[in-house]
């Protein structure tokens, strides 16, 4: 048995954001793509938690829908267990469908508004027909138990819980296929942080006891220091940095995930000397050119605007920045000359 | 200038009640809220979602929304009292003593008008200045709040800006008429987390510079820790404590106030779980009696479920809303 449960070589998605045809004859414009998510490559052990963070409109979503099959990528592949992920064989899917589940950011989207709580759990239980009959109910009600709920909330439906209720309810749903993989989108985004202490700390008990492996997906870099073992860091559809979780927040390697840490606000009130954030996200449809982050990197050299840094070998990861990489070692000894 | 009256508080919030008729009977929204704000000072307001954060802004400004009224206590700017003004008076605060931040920077920009159209007509509403000074102060207030290239993009439309960019623009539209108080609800929520430290770091350095107070509302207890001289903290429409950042942060009374800085995950911290408060805040219509936290409190005592606590005092500047730190009974227990 490998080591690695998910890998992911090259993923790349483009989505078509073209104005309509008759608008682009009469504008004379060309089509338009969007890269939402370039050549990203990762692997994500058994057991672990693996997170991505980034900003908004990074790529994060549109990584997790692939992994679930949820959306066909333009390029790249996903291996799961070591078997590739057909999207064009239903039933080599099908079969692995049961294997992982996902939970949503939107508690309140995610969950069929005119089913009872009882069959929204149920659905990937009869779906897969891993039980029948009263074994079903009794798995219902062994679940709700399991996420901090109770049997007798199978009869009610969704607006009658809470936030953090409804997303004990999506965990309870996720875990009834026994699956061995949850992708977990933004899973407390929506939830105050009480309630969110809440949800994390079930997470943590739920792998513990199942041995799950997670993909969790957050901006929030408190929370995926607090829950994950490795991170990978988004900026603009591309991976710029893999790391330890310890690692990554002690010795950022590349300038974006420094100057990430540099705007969470310090609760710890420690004084820690801080470099001001600069720039925004620039539009996804037109990146700058060679590495993306250059308008708002404070090291930027010439070849950061001609040439996309290639991923490089860390001390605990890899990380795609100029700065290790030999063309821009090359430039700053020529510079500082 | 309105006269100083440097001994006084700059805003005094009194037993503030705000209260929402609905066919089922009456809601309390905020219950007896009081607070003061001093010249100069940044008070961070935190609380969960509905904890009634954003009604205390939108009381203190009069802009609360129809069937919601305040139904008790009293509002003092500067010692008078502004929750009883005629609607005319209370707008002519609005913008030119009290300024307001939003969440969304789109409610506070007409889609419409250029920037500075609308810089210069709230410079010109409150102050007596020529259109030509008015757009002169304008581009400084856009440029001080970090717009590149201020004097040509000061003719754009807001759409044209970035969202970190738009809430520049709110934050120069607030501070236009130089205010005395500025009300910033929820400022970077809606912003990406690299563009969120900016618009505090502009938010705060400008109101210093011109002596504005601030009353910071958000849920995010690492901006108040790093931008609030004092922070209230409410729960269920009521003040659970209140206090010096530094001291309510690292060493909190109140037992929702320290759940809730345990359930905080950080950059720093090892353990393993967070701390966890069981249960939810309660809605408006399922308020306990006696303290609103007692149900979900694991140092509840019979009092407790009786009795609500007002704030008490602890030393010079702190208050606690809770029956552990009642003197009597602090007396019993040693
Ligand atoms: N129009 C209304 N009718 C009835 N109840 C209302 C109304 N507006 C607000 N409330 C209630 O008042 C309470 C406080 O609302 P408020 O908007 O101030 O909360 P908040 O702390 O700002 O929350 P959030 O973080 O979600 O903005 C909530 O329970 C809310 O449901
Ligand atoms: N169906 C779609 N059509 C066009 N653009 C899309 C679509 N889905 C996502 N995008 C774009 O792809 C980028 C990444 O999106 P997403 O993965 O949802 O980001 P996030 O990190 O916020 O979850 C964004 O710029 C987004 O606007
Ligand atoms: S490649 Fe260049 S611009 Fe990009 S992060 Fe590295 S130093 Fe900065
Ligand atoms: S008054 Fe009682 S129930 Fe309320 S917070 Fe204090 S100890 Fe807990
Ligand atoms: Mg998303
Ligand atoms: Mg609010």
């Amino acid at each position: 048995m490998s080591d690695v449960l998910l890998s992911v070589e090259g993923l790349t998605r483009r989505f078509d954001v073209s104005k309509p045809w008759l608008n682009r004859v009469i504008e004379r414009e060309d089509r338009q793509f969007l890269t939402a998510t370039a050549d990203v490559s990762f692997e994500i052990r058994r057991g672990e938690t693996f997170a991505l963070v980034g900003e908004s409109g990074s790529g994060k979503s549109t990584i997790a829908k692939m992994i679930v099959g949820l959306l066909e990528p333009s390029a790249g592949e996903i291996r799961f267990d070591g078997q590739k992920m057909d999207f064009a064989s239903g039933a080599a899917m099908r079969a692995l469908r049961r294997r992982f589940q996902m939970i949503f950011q939107d508690p309140f989207a995610s969950l069929n508004p005119r089913w009872r709580v009882g069959d929204i759990i149920a659905e990937p239980i009869r779906t897969f027909g891993l039980l029948r009959g009263a074994a079903i109910g009794k798995e219902v009600g062994r679940l709700l138990d399991l996420v901090g709920l109770s049997a007798r909330d199978t009869e009610k439906f969704p607006h009658e819980f809470s936030g953090g209720q409804r997303q004990r309810i999506a965990i309870a749903r996720a875990l009834s296929s026994k699956p061995e993989f949850i992708v977990c989108d933004e899973p407390t985004s929506a939830l105050d942080v009480s309630v969110q202490a809440q949800i994390l700390n079930l997470m943590r008990d739920l792998q513990d006891e199942f041995g799950l492996t997670y993909l969790l997906i957050s901006h929030d870099l408190s929370v995926v220091r607090h829950m994950s073992t490795r991170i990978g860091v988004l900026y603009l559809g591309r991976l710029v940095e893999i790391a330890d979780a310890k690692r990554l927040f002690v010795e950022p390697q590349h300038p974006y995930t420094r100057m990430l840490l540099d705007a969470v606000p310090d609760l710890a009130l420690s004084g820690r000397r801080r470099t001001p954030v600069t720039g925004e996200i620039p539009n996804p449809i037109t990146p700058p050119p060679g590495c993306t982050f250059h308008p708002r990197c404070p090291h930027v050299m010439d070849v950061c605007r001609k040439r996309t840094p290639a991923s490089v070998g860390t001390a605990s990861g890899q990380a795609a920045c100029h700065l290790l990489t030999a063309d821009g070692q090359n430039e700053a000894r020529e510079t500082t000359l | 200038m309105a006269p100083v009256h440097k001994s006084g508080p700059l805003l005094s919030v009194r037993d503030l009640v705000v209260e929402f008729p609905t066919r089922r009977g009456t809601l309390r929204a905020l219950d007896k809220v009081s607070f003061d704000i001093a010249e100069g000072e940044v008070l961070g307001m935190v609380g969960e979602s509905g904890a009634g954060k954003s009604l205390t802004g939108a009381a203190i400004i009069g802009l609360l929304e129809p069937p919601g009224r305040i139904a008790g206590g009293e509002i003092l700017l500067r010692g008078e009292r502004i929750d009883n003004l005629p609607r005319e008076k209370m707008r002519r605060i609005r913008g030119r003593r009290i300024g307001m931040v939003f969440q969304d920077p789109l409610t506070s920009l007409n889609p419409l008008y250029t920037v500075a159209e609308q810089l210069i007509e709230t410079i010109r509403t409150h102050m007596d200045v020529s259109e030509k000074e008015a757009r002169k102060r304008a581009v400084a207030l856009l440029d001080r709040v970090g717009i590149p290239a201020a004097a040509r993009r000061i003719d754009d439309y807001p759409h044209h800006f970035s969202g970190g960019m738009r809430q520049r623009v709110v934050i120069a539209l607030a501070l236009a008429a130089e205010p005395e108080l500025v009300i910033a609800d929820e400022p970077t929520t809606a912003l990406d987390v690299s563009v969120q430290a900016q618009i505090i770091d502009v938010l705060k350095e400008i109101c210093a510079e011109r002596g504005a107070s601030v009353m910071l509302i958000t849920h995010d207890m690492g901006v108040i820790a790093e931008t609030a001289d004092r922070v209230a903290v409410l729960y269920a429409g009521r003040l659970a404590e209140i206090g010096p950042v530094r001291d309510v942060i690292q060493a909190a009374e109140h037992p929702y106030t320290v759940g809730l800085m345990g359930s905080i995950p950080t950059l720093t911290q090892t353990a393993e779980r967070l701390t966890q408060i069981p249960g939810s805040m309660p809605r408006l219509d399922a308020i306990q009696q006696g303290c609103a936290f007692n149900p979900r409190c694991t140092r509840a005592f019979d009092r407790c479920r009786v009795e609500r606590p007002d704030l008490i005092a602890r030393g010079e500047e702190r208050q606690v809303a809770c029956w552990l730190y009642d003197p009597a009974k602090e007396a019993q227990d040693v």
